[in-house]
């Protein structure tokens, strides 16, 4: 869901759900979610909300991911090293 | 590229004995993982306690033990402090030796960062500490965790 709102731009919860296989209440909950976690911002426009996605934090998530994937590769790295010493 | 977990593999030019040795002996293991050392009894069950020059020790504990196959444990991750590993507060590492040629192919599979961040959530709310430097690993966790369930 979370890049569908990011392909969108900005949708509301009624918009998502009609793209998505669930209901508008999941769609609600979900979003709901992902507004505490900090992932999307929401704005009321009329009786609507609508929702964009943070991609800063999203992108922060993801370099912190690789982060760990680099520490990985640097201890296999380390041990490959170790293990071909005579 | 699965998020929930992190697989890395390399092929080492050295027979599946000599890598397990590397693995899961303490004087080795302080050379590519816990800097200022490791103590490891190696059973399944058995306690660790992995040392970091810069960021003190954490416990662990052996989860699988299949020599030369099969070395996994599960270690605590650092905001959780000195507690023995849970669910919830740790990650689980799984190393593979295969032997391929007169080498060996050493994949590794570190899994439960999605248990972890909701946690990690949680303990950020009980605490009052808003000056440590795990404050900012938890906000990225508790993202994480979001991210993967969308």
């Amino acid at each position: 869901m979370l890049s569908l709102l990011a392909e969108r731009g900005e949708a509301t919860a009624t918009t998502l759900a009609g793209d998505l296989p669930v209901s508008r209440v999941a769609v609600v909950k979900h979003l709901a979610v992902l507004d505490r976690a900090g992932l999307v911002e929401s704005r009321r426009a009329g009786r609507e909300v609508r929702y964009t996605v943070r991609t800063e934090r999203l992108d922060a998530t993801a370099r912190w991911m690789a982060g760990l994937a680099s520490q990985w590769d640097a201890r296999l790295t380390a041990i490959k090293r170790m293990a071909e010493q005579s | 590229m699965a998020l929930e977990q992190i697989e890395r593999e390399t092929t080492i030019d050295a027979p599946v004995e000599r890598v397990w040795a590397v693995l899961t002996e303490p004087e080795h293991v302080g050379g590519w993982f816990a800097d200022a050392g490791a103590e490891i009894d190696l059973r399944p069950g058995g306690a660790m306690r992995l040392s970091w020059a810069e960021f003190g020790s954490v416990q662990a504990r052996v989860e699988v033990v299949e020599p030369p196959r099969r070395f996994a444990y599960r270690w605590t991750a650092h905001f959780a402090g000195d507690a023995e590993p849970a669910a919830g507060n740790s990650t689980l590492v799984e190393f593979t030796l295969t032997p391929e040629g007169g080498g060996t192919r050493l994949r590794v599979i570190e899994s439960g960062f999605d248990a972890l961040a909701t946690s990690a959530e949680a303990a950020e709310r009980n605490h009052a500490d808003n000056t440590s430097g795990w404050k900012e690993m938890t906000r990225r966790l508790a993202d994480y965790a979001q991210r993967v369930t969308a």
